[in-house]
């Protein structure tokens, strides 16, 4: 696959920085002309996978969280985004819905689910003690440039 | 957030993004009031939502459980099209409690 564009983009896991990074995702994807609902759908699963971040892989500190965003010949969008916290010790379980280990939070178990059902193709990838990266892929309906 | 209160009901207008930053404010904005008046409706209007992900959802359920507590029950109304799929994706569509301009939202498949 042709890489076409890419960018980016570190910041600390704080909560406020939630908005900003599907913010960020969707002002860098708007070079593609994606309809409302295809922003919402990539804005939502940003904001999953930086949440998990923030709540589970520095939970009680702070660290840093990357994204990695792609842009791929006939308007593939490859979104990655990656901590180095305390990693995920069984990715199967984990990715059920409703799983959670965090209930007391108001943590619903469905950030996983979603990132599934609103993109095309999700994987994860992790390590205990050094981290989780989460990579979503998601094809635009309408092709701009001249890949 | 604005909230209006009757006498055994309490309306939560939710506005803008919900996520796991903004949920907490509204959560302890509604749980302040609803501990102190022990409505047995609150209802919690979605209309000026924007933006929401599964923080949403345990906003709901985290509410649902408290109404609970006092035997009281939580409407969901108002929910724009673009937050259909994800309140049908949490299974809280098996709860009957969400309703969609004033039509129950249909169970997912
Ligand atoms: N980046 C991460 N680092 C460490 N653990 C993680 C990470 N992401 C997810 N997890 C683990 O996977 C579980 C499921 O994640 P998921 O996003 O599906 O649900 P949740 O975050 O618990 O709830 P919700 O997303 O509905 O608020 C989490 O409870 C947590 O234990
Ligand atoms: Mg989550």
């Amino acid at each position: 696959m042709k890489l076409q564009n890419e960018m980016n983009l570190s910041f600390e896991s704080r909560s406020s920085n939630e908005a900003f990074a599907r913010c960020a995702v969707a002002a860098f994807l708007t070079q593609l002309d994606p309809t409302i609902s295809e922003l919402n759908d990539i804005k939502t699963a940003v904001s999953e996978a930086v949440t998990n971040c923030v709540v589970h892989a520095y939970k009680d500190t702070i660290g840093k969280v990357y994204i990695n965003v792609k842009i791929e010949e006939n308007s593939l969008i490859v979104i990655k985004i990656r901590d180095t916290g305390c990693g995920i010790e069984n990715i199967k379980k984990a990715m059920e819905p409703l799983f959670t280990t965090a209930p007391s939070d108001e943590r619903a178990g469905l950030g996983f689910a979603v990132m599934e059902s609103f993109t095309d193709k999700l994987s994860v990838r992790s390590k205990i003690g050094k981290g989780t990266t989460v990579t979503f892929q998601k094809r635009l309906s309408r092709r701009v440039g001249n890949g | 957030m604005r909230i209006s209160e009757g006498e055994e009901e309490i309306t939560a207008y939710l506005s803008g993004d919900i996520d796991h930053h903004s949920a907490r404010d509204m959560r302890e904005s509604i749980d302040a009031i609803v501990q102190m008046k022990k409505p047995s409706l609150l209802r919690l209007d979605f209309s000026g939502v924007k933006f929401m992900d599964s923080s949403g959802i345990g906003l709901i359920m985290g509410r649902y459980r408290l109404m609970a507590l006092y035997g009281g029950i939580v409407r969901v109304v108002n929910v724009p099209d673009e937050l259909e799929r994800m309140m049908n994706l949490s299974g809280l569509s098996s709860l009957d409690i969400i309703e969609r301009r004033g039509v129950k939202l249909e169970t997912a498949k």
